[in-house]
Parts: C-alpha cells; sequence; structure tokens
C-alpha cells in the first residue's frame, strides 16, 4: 500500500492498470478525458498487456468492448456524458448479452444546453439499462470500487458502471490510498466469462433473434441477475474490507439515527453535507444523511429500514427528470417508502445542474425548509428564477 | 490452387439448411460461398439485417461457427473487439488456433448506418474482412431506398411516382471509398460468378489487415423477379458492366473478370420490377444516364488498371 495524492481520473486510470484488463475500447471525452489518455500511456510504455482499441466514437466502444467480452476477454472502457449517452443502444445490449464490462463514468451534464461539468443527467438516462451502477463520494472510492466492480461483473454477469463527480472529483487532488499490484490482482482472481466466442471447436450463437416465445425468458433471467447483485456487491464489498480496511455498503447512513430531518444526496455532495450535518448537530439539529452508493441494483429495503424513523425527507436530485414530477433519485426514494404506516413526508430537491456549486449554507438552507415544511412540488436549489 | 466444384462438393457447409431467408435469396448463396471458402476457424459477426434475422432465430442456428450479433451499425466495431480479445489471449497463450475474423453486414448496415464504425475498423488496422451483401436497398424492413440503391430505381421511400420516377441520385462508391483508406485488399464480387467470388475471400483471408468485399446480392423479393432468377441476373449485372469484377490490392486495381461481349443494360433492367418504370418515354433519359454513367465507371476502371493504379 502506498499513499499518493491523486485526482478520481487518475486514480481510476491506475485501478485499471493494477486490473491489466485484457481489451480497452475506449474514445476521449471531457471530463473522463484523463483516464483514457493516462491508460494509453500504460499501454504505450508496456505497463500493461492490454490490446487498446482507440476507437472513434464511444458506440463504437462499446461496441468493440461487447466483442471483446463475448470472446472471453476481461474488457474495461470509460466515458461520460454525451459519450454515455451516444453508448445508450449498446449499454442495453451488453447488459441483455449478461456481459461483464466495467465502465469508469465521470458524472457530467447532458446537453442542451452544452455543459462539460458535472450533474447526473448522463448516468440516470441510463439507470435502467441493466447496468449496476456504484456512486463515488471521492476518489478513494472510485477507486476502489472499479476494483471491487470486476468481481462483480464477473459473478453476478452484468456490466457495471462506477461513477465520480466531474471536475469535483475527477481533477480535484485527494489523498488515495493505493493498493499493491499483487494484492489487486489476488483479489479481482482469474477472469470469467459467460462465453467463449473463440472457441471455435464448440461454436455458439451469441445475440440470436428472440421472438414472443422466448424474449421474455432471456429478459427474466437478466432482470433475476440484478435481484441477485446487492448480496454479490455486499459480499465483495466485505471481502475487501477485511483485507484492505474500507468498508462500503449499499447505502452510507449518517448521522440518521435519531434525525428527524434526513437529505438523500449521491455523490460528492454528501461530503458538504456530511461538513454541514456535523455543524448543525452541534446547534443542537436532529438532522442526518442517507448517501446513495449503489444506485443498480436499486437497494429499497435498505433505504426504507434507514429513512423510516425520519420526520421530513428531502431527496436532492442533481439531474432534472424533466417530468414535472420530481427527480429520479426522489421518485424511488417514495417509491421504497410508500406502504410504511408513519411514512415520512418526502420532498424533490433539484441542485448543482451543469456544475453549479452546492454549499454548505445550501444545504443549511435546505434542512430549513424541510423543517418548516416551506417547500413547493419541486424545489430547486440556488437557481434564479 | 483454384477453387474447384469437385473440391467444394466435399466441403462441410458451416452456413447451414433450415434457415428462413425466401426462396431465390441471393444472400444466402453468397454466405454460402464464403463460408466454404474460410472454413471451420472463423468467427463471424453480423450486423443486424435479412440474414441476421433468417438465420438465428432462438432456439435455432444456421450458423456452425462462432457468431456474434449486436447490433444494426456496429458489426465492424464489435469484430473489432473479437480480434482485439483474440490478440491479447493468444499472446497469453490461451489460444493456439489460427482464426479468420468475418462480419457481413447489408447494404444498409454497411454502405450506410455503419460506415462510421466500418471506417474506423479499416483505419484501425484490424486483421479482419467485412463481407457486404449489396442488395441495393433496407430490404429487411420492406425495400427502403439506401446510397447503394442504384439510379432509377423504385424502393418504398424512393417511389416510381407521378412526379419523381424512382431514385434520382447515384449510389455510393463504396468500394473506392474503403480503398481510400489504404487497406491492403478490396474487392467487388457476384455468386453468378462462384470461382471468382471464392478466389478473392480466399485471397483476403491470406492477406492480414484490414479487407472488404462488395457482394452483388440479387434481392426477388425487393428487385421483384421470380425467384428462379437470382444468379441469372446476378450474371447480366457482370455481362452488362452494371457492377463489374474487380480487386484492389495494395491500391492496385484489377479487374478480375472482363466479359467477351459486353450485353445492353437494359437486358439486366428489363429483368426486374424496380426498373419497369423506366420503359416509357418519358422516362428513357434515365436509362440514358445510367448507361453513361456505367461507361464512364467502366472507362475509369480500364484506365486505373492499364496504369497500374
Amino acid at each position: 500500500m502506498k499513499i499518493v495524492a491523486k485526482t478520481a481520473n487518475e486514480a481510476m486510470a491506475e485501478a485499471m492498470r493494477q486490473i491489466n484488463p485484457d481489451v480497452v475500447a475506449a474514445y476521449p471525452i471531457t471530463p473522463a478525458t484523463e483516464i483514457v489518455q493516462i491508460f494509453s500511456s500504460f499501454v504505450h510504455d508496456g505497463l500493461v498487456d492490454t490490446e487498446f482499441i482507440a476507437v472513434e466514437s464511444e458506440h463504437s466502444a462499446m461496441s468493440a468492448c461487447i466483442g471483446a467480452a463475448a470472446a472471453g476477454a476481461r474488457v474495461m472502457t470509460s466515458t461520460s456524458s454525451q459519450g454515455l449517452a451516444l453508448m445508450d443502444e449498446v449499454l442495453y445490449i451488453a447488459a441483455g448479452l449478461r456481459l461483464p464490462i466495467v465502465l469508469c463514468e465521470i458524472n457530467r451534464a447532458l446537453s442542451s444546453p452544452i455543459n462539460i461539468h458535472c450533474d447526473h443527467s448522463d448516468t440516470m438516462n441510463v439507470r435502467d439499462s441493466g447496468w449496476i451502477q456504484i456512486y463515488s463520494e471521492d476518489s478513494q472510492e472510485a477507486y476502489d470500487s472499479v476494483i471491487q466492480a470486476i468481481r462483480i461483473a464477473e459473478e453476478v454477469f452484468l456490466p457495471v458502471m462506477v461513477t465520480a463527480d466531474g471536475f469535483i472529483l475527477s481533477h480535484a487532488m485527494q489523498r488515495i490510498e493505493i493498493l499493491d499490484d499483487e494484492d489487486v490482482q489476488k483479489f479481482i482472481g482469474k477472469r470469467r466469462s459467460p462465453y467463449n466466442l473463440l472457441d471455435v471447436k464448440n461454436p455458439k450463437t451469441i445475440g440470436p433473434l428472440d421472438l414472443q416465445d422466448y424474449y421474455f425468458e432471456h429478459k427474466y433471467q437478466e432482470a433475476q441477475g440484478m435481484m441477485g447483485a446487492s448480496n454479490v456487491i455486499l459480499n465483495v464489498a466485505k471481502e475487501f474490507g477485511e483485507k484492505f480496511g474500507r468498508y462500503y455498503g449499499l447505502i452510507e447512513e449518517y448521522k440518521l439515527e435519531d434525525a428527524d430531518y434526513a437529505i438523500v444526496v449521491i455523490g460528492s455532495t454528501a461530503g458538504t453535507a456530511k461538513e454541514t450535518i456535523d455543524e448543525m448537530r452541534e446547534k443542537g439539529e436532529k438532522v442526518g444523511l442517507l448517501r446513495v452508493r449503489v444506485f443498480r441494483p436499486f437497494p429499497a429495503e435498505e433505504i426504507r429500514n434507514a429513512l423510516r424513523n425520519c420526520k421530513k425527507i428531502g431527496v436532492l436530485d442533481r439531474a432534472e427528470g424533466l417530468n414535472a414530477f420530481g427527480g429520479p433519485l426522489y421518485m424511488e426514494i417514495k417509491a421504497a417508502l410508500y406502504g410504511d404506516k408513519n411514512l415520512p413526508e418526502i420532498f424533490s430537491f433539484i441542485y448543482g445542474l451543469g456544475g453549479r456549486d452546492i454549499k454548505p449554507h445550501d444545504i443549511e438552507e435546505t434542512f430549513k425548509k424541510i423543517k418548516d415544511g416551506n417547500v413547493e412540488k419541486i424545489n430547486y436549489i440556488g437557481v434564479r428564477i | 490452387m483454384p477453387i474447384d466444384l469437385k473440391t467444394i462438393a466435399k466441403t462441410e457447409q458451416l452456413f447451414t439448411p433450415g434457415h428462413r431467408a425466401c426462396a431465390g435469396c441471393g444472400a444466402t448463396i453468397i454466405l454460402r460461398q464464403v463460408m466454404e471458402t474460410a472454413g471451420k476457424n472463423t468467427v463471424v459477426c453480423f450486423a443486424t439485417g435479412c440474414m441476421e434475422v433468417v438465420s438465428t432465430i432462438f432456439p435455432y442456428t444456421a450458423w456452425d461457427v462462432p457468431y456474434l450479433h449486436v447490433a444494426f451499425e456496429n458489426a465492424a466495431a464489435a469484430l473489432s473487439g473479437v480480434e482485439k480479445a483474440y490478440v491479447a489471449l493468444k499472446k497469453k497463450g490461451e489460444i493456439k488456433e489460427d482464426i479468420n475474423f468475418i462480419a457481413f453486414g447489408g447494404d444498409g448496415g454497411t454502405y450506410d448506418i455503419g460506415l462510421q464504425a466500418l471506417s474506423g475498423a479499416m483505419e484501425r488496422g484490424h486483421n479482419l474482412l467485412y463481407i457486404c451483401y449489396d442488395n441495393g436497398a433496407y430490404m429487411n424492413t420492406g425495400i427502403q431506398r439506401s446510397s447503394a440503391t442504384p439510379f432509377g430505381a423504385h424502393t418504398t421511400t424512393s417511389p416510381a411516382g407521378k412526379k419523381i420516377p424512382g431514385k434520382l441520385q447515384w449510389r455510393k462508391e463504396l468500394t473506392e471509398i474503403i480503398a481510400s483508406h489504404n487497406v491492403p485488399y478490396v474487392a467487388q464480387a457476384s455468386p453468378s460468378h462462384w470461382q471468382d467470388l471464392m478466389e478473392k475471400v480466399k485471397k483476403a483471408l491470406s492477406i492480414k489487415g484490414p479487407k472488404f468485399m462488395t457482394i452483388l446480392s440479387p434481392c426477388p423479393v425487393g428487385w421483384y423477379y421470380p425467384t428462379n432468377e437470382t444468379i441469372k441476373i446476378a450474371k447480366l449485372a457482370v455481362e452488362t458492366k452494371f457492377w463489374p469484377l474487380y480487386e484492389i490490392e495494395n491500391g492496385v486495381h484489377r479487374i478480375t473478370v472482363k466479359p467477351r461481349k459486353f450485353k445492353p443494360v437494359e437486358d439486366f433492367l428489363k429483368m426486374q420490377g424496380r426498373f419497369k418504370h423506366l420503359f416509357t418515354d418519358e422516362n428513357k433519359w434515365i436509362i440514358d444516364k445510367l448507361k453513361e454513367e456505367i461507361d464512364r465507371r467502366w472507362e475509369r476502371l480500364l484506365k486505373l488498371e492499364e496504369a497500374g493504379l
């Protein structure tokens, strides 16, 4: 183990070097460009055995990943925002074919207007694509989650995207503990793949046409894969924690136990929220935080157990649902709590779109609104109206 | 050694009967000819389209080689990944065999929606052969125009209407476009000239690097002709200069089949319902223009060949 200063981009690229995948097919896009760039230099300096495919688009990046994974290789890629949107069609196919691909995703707003800064509209857009989604609070977690993602993907046979907030994490230097190369290799183990297209002696047809008589069954099996993923994620995290001392769950509860008022966030905002909560607690406010780390599969039960004793909850979405109802996280949190006898009041807050900063003051204000019930149908933090 | 019928007769079928293609389908004949040449150690990747649909309806498959289908526009990209996985795993000693990699797409998946992925794969230099079966329209969705649809042809999105008599744009010269990627081997073939086609596939697979072939694929449904005339029409396409059989090896053009006597293009056109509307006084100009263009292209090919270009 060594301690270094690295951005999330550098940390994720470092995890990729240590994983040493068979094939990486990727296309650069701000703010994830560095991952591809750094990894290319690993390839050109002979630090990895990886075959790197510098494709001509993200659509081809994911297509090549699918081809390589179907051929039995361990496969990784990286992208952000428009790149992920361009991959959309093939993301579904990667999941439908049950291919264990790992994607390092840097969260960035979707056009239009074009913007290069952080929000979660890109990954929320593909939340139902059959990919496991793990969001990071900081660069250390991004690094750790990428290593765990290999194990998860190859056990569940579903692809995994690990995300980190654009610029806020991707370009901010943080203290990170880097594991030893051998420890990473030992932890991820020998690759496991569902098919081997290169076995010419046992030819298989992969990606056939399913009609009314089989499509449903195959989709059901895929859904079952997602259903079982939570346990795998927790087991892998437990093993990681026991070996390396950093523990992760599907969600993270922060001072929630006796909290009357809670907010729910995803990603780096949790750091700011924790600071604010500490300060508010000192003033005697009973406030807490729930951070959703794994958004797919959606940990509904864990969320319900964590939030059910709160009086009022504000769900902070860094993505607009554009549905005139609420942000995507809000809707699912609300659905997760529905049916509880003493259902807390739940409000939707939208914040941070296009990289707009969220400050401790904003979070304190939000708690105040939640407490006073001074809320609209959808509340916007820090927007000029 | 040249490919002969006696050898072919003994070859194992790798694209097997029982698929659900239409009677008289040109593409299935092409697939058999290609696969008989390529042999067992071949991995096939297919673009969405007629042949993908008819050959792999779960739980059945017509393929006796490993086969992958991902989507419509990305066969070249997906096969790029397969080929690189092969390189990676071979390097590690996990695979011993030499394997051919062949991607197939129709003209929709190749000339149009898949052109970017194809161009990328050609430029990156993967060791694979991309074969386009070119039936000159989106036959899988019901005969819509593509950029391979010939000038004057009727399709359901370029119908022979009262005001606009079919497609009035020239087909894209994809063979030349791919040759401009400086790839080692590009060729055009026709299932009517099976020996020429199979020799080209054989040659392509013997060359390392990206290779590309476009093969004319008559379609009784989309070209509106009786199902027993597929090969006759394919042959006429060659004999009328409509579909020249040539190859570009390391940048040098060579016409591989030069008919001793050419037939008028009307012989090819009049057999097909998609050109029926051209045989009227007011549309005669379309045939004239088509003839002019066919001659210009043929002369150009001859000049390139003579000049050793």
